[in-house]
């Protein structure tokens, strides 16, 4: 079964880490960096990916002829999306397992974050017969 | 699947691969490194026969290319231990296998299933490592009919691979004892195999459509292998009875169309009669086991040709028996369906009932949605939206979501029963 496992910030707390030192940001990507490499080897993963900064977000609406509105997004007013990272696994544990290694990724002096990791089954396209 | 072979070819390819695997097995006793050997023989033989024509011998022609690749592939180990440790690999290595025992090479395809079905390994791992080792496919098609990326299913087979070596199994069939125990598994992972590609036959996953056939044909391999077994030859009747209908089970818009409103003209008559004489003859053997049942019950609903014409009291009576040799709720759940096209909603409702205690089920959409459909089939039909949209809300199927999603605004938009 698949899970996209969602890391969510707001602004304030990426401004803080754009300020943290190299060691803290070394040891941060170094984290990731080997739980992707697990995940590989494990053959759970399926991708991840990080996203643009939340300063360049876009709300996009459809005009009434269509054409694209595109305002601004207020970055303080909210929780952003940051990346996702999607997996394959045998039970919805050991998505809550690989989603709590992501939250606990060092922050400054190497001190857990806890960052809350939103996790979702990804739909499938399976079907039983209702028989 | 272009390998640039014909279909003949490609199908001689993928049966001979088994028995090619097991020939090198036989000889040097190192799972993993000869099925490495044997993809590329595949690989050389769907690039070299479609321009030099198929050998007068093919089996012989890939075993003669895998063992000269697993040679190569020795000489470069015992090269790179030798530095490392001791001569004596070499020997180790190079000496011929001790367990050619006394079984015949058609035993091969056997043989692996059992040891890729082995049930030290989870099931995601099991499937892959068939598809790959007996199914001959490639990484790649594997990794494209799960929806991973090739790498990833790469490191599954690998994984798998070593921990079948780990686990030091040999080269041989099971004992007697173990057999019946351990051809069940086999059978479970070729069922999984199955459902995987059935379950998903429309929208942007046609090729996984490829799955259900690849669990078709090993299945049917093994039914040549064990042509006494009755639940072997009983699975093989499910499959084909069940994929007979895959042509009219979904709709355009990706949902499913359940069996009462299925265009029957479009079932595949062909497989349905396969699937009853396999049937019949694994019925005929006295021991019913879980899958002649439930290719029973198949076949009860493939041979009526207007939904109203099922034989309704004949699928609760085998509901019943499939009830009483497994403990499993959703067979209760199909049973109430049954006991409901029988004698009413209401004595289906009751056996709902019974399963609202069951963990098991807790939180499961099926239930939901098959209390809905019993509720509608009452004529309540504002309890039976509030069930479907609850059913809705907990699948986590595109096709099922679509189709209670419809149910519930068809009901409260008409009031009507569905046609």
């Amino acid at each position: 079964m698949k899970y996209i496992l969602l890391m969510t910030g707001a602004k304030a707390g990426v401004d803080a880490y754009r300020a943290w030192s190299e060691k803290d940001i070394g040891a941060h990507f170094a984290h990731l960096k080997g739980l992707n490499k697990e995940l590989s080897e494990s053959g759970e993963f399926v991708a991840n990916e990080s996203l643009g900064p939340p300063e360049q977000a876009k709300a996009v609406r459809a005009a009434k002829d269509g054409t694209p509105i595109t305002d601004g997004v207020f970055p303080e007013a909210k929780e952003f999306l940051l990346g996702y990272w999607m997996v394959d696994v045998d039970s919805p544990e050991r998505a809550y397992e690989i989603a709590s290694r992501l939250s606990a990724g060092p922050g400054p002096g190497g001190v857990p974050l806890s960052m809350p990791i939103e996790v979702r089954q990804i739909m499938s396209r399976r079907t039983e017969e209702l028989s | 699947m272009d390998r640039g072979l014909d279909i003949g070819s490609e199908h001689l390819l993928r049966d001979l691969a088994p028995q090619v695997l097991g020939a090198v097995i036989r000889r040097f006793r190192d799972f993993a490194a000869a099925e490495d050997a044997v993809q590329e023989a595949l690989i050389a033989a769907a690039m070299q026969w479609p321009s030099e024509g198929v050998p007068d011998n093919p089996r012989a022609w890939l075993i003669q290319v895998a063992f000269r690749r697993m040679t190569d592939h020795v000489r470069s180990e015992v090269a790179r231990r030798q530095r490392e440790t001791a001569v004596a690999m070499e020997m180790d290595l190079l000496a011929p296998a001790v367990d050619a025992g006394s079984e015949t090479e058609q035993d091969d395809t056997l043989i692996l299933l059992f040891m890729c079905c082995h049930p030290a390994l989870t099931s995601s791992s099991a499937i892959a490592l068939t598809l790959r080792a007996v199914g001959g496919l490639t990484t790649a098609e594997i990794a494209n009919a799960f929806l991973v990326p090739e790498a990833t299913m790469a490191q599954r087979i690998s994984r798998a691979k070593s921990s079948i070596k780990a686990s030091g199994v040999p080269f041989r069939l099971p004992t007697s004892e173990q057999r019946a125990q351990r051809l069940r598994a086999v059978l479970h992972v070729l069922y999984l195999i199955f459902n995987e590609g059935y379950s998903s036959s429309v929208g942007p996953h046609l090729q996984r459509l490829e799955l259900s056939r690849e669990a078709i044909r090993l299945t049917r391999a093994v039914h040549t292998l064990l042509p006494d077994d009755a639940e072997v030859g009983g699975l093989l009747a499910l499959m084909l009875l069940t994929d007979a209908r895959s042509a009219a089970r979904m709709g355009p818009d990706d949902e499913t169309i359940p069996l009462p409103r299925q265009d029957r003209t479009l079932w595949d008559q062909s497989k349905i009669s396969e699937g009853v004489t396999l049937l019949t003859a694994a019925l005929a053997k006295g021991s019913i086991g879980a899958y002649q049942l439930q290719a029973a019950i198949a076949a009860v609903h493939d041979e009526a040709t207007r939904a109203d014409d099922t034989d309704w009291p004949q699928i609760l009576a085998l509901y019943e028996l499939l009830q009483r040799m497994s403990d499993n709720p959703m067979v209760m759940l199909n049973r109430a369906i049954a006991a409901a096209m029988v004698h009413g909603p209401s004595k289906g409702l009751e056996l709902l009932r019974v399963l609202d205690s069951d963990e098991r089920l807790a939180g499961h959409h099926r239930l939901d949605a098959v209390r809905a459909h019993l509720l509608e089939m009452a004529g309540d039909a504002e309890t039976a939206i509030k069930h479907y949209r609850i059913a809705a809300g907990r699948t986590t199927s595109i096709p099922e979501r679509n189709y209670l999603l419809t149910q519930a605004a068809r009901l409260s938009e008409t009031g009507a029963k569905a046609p």
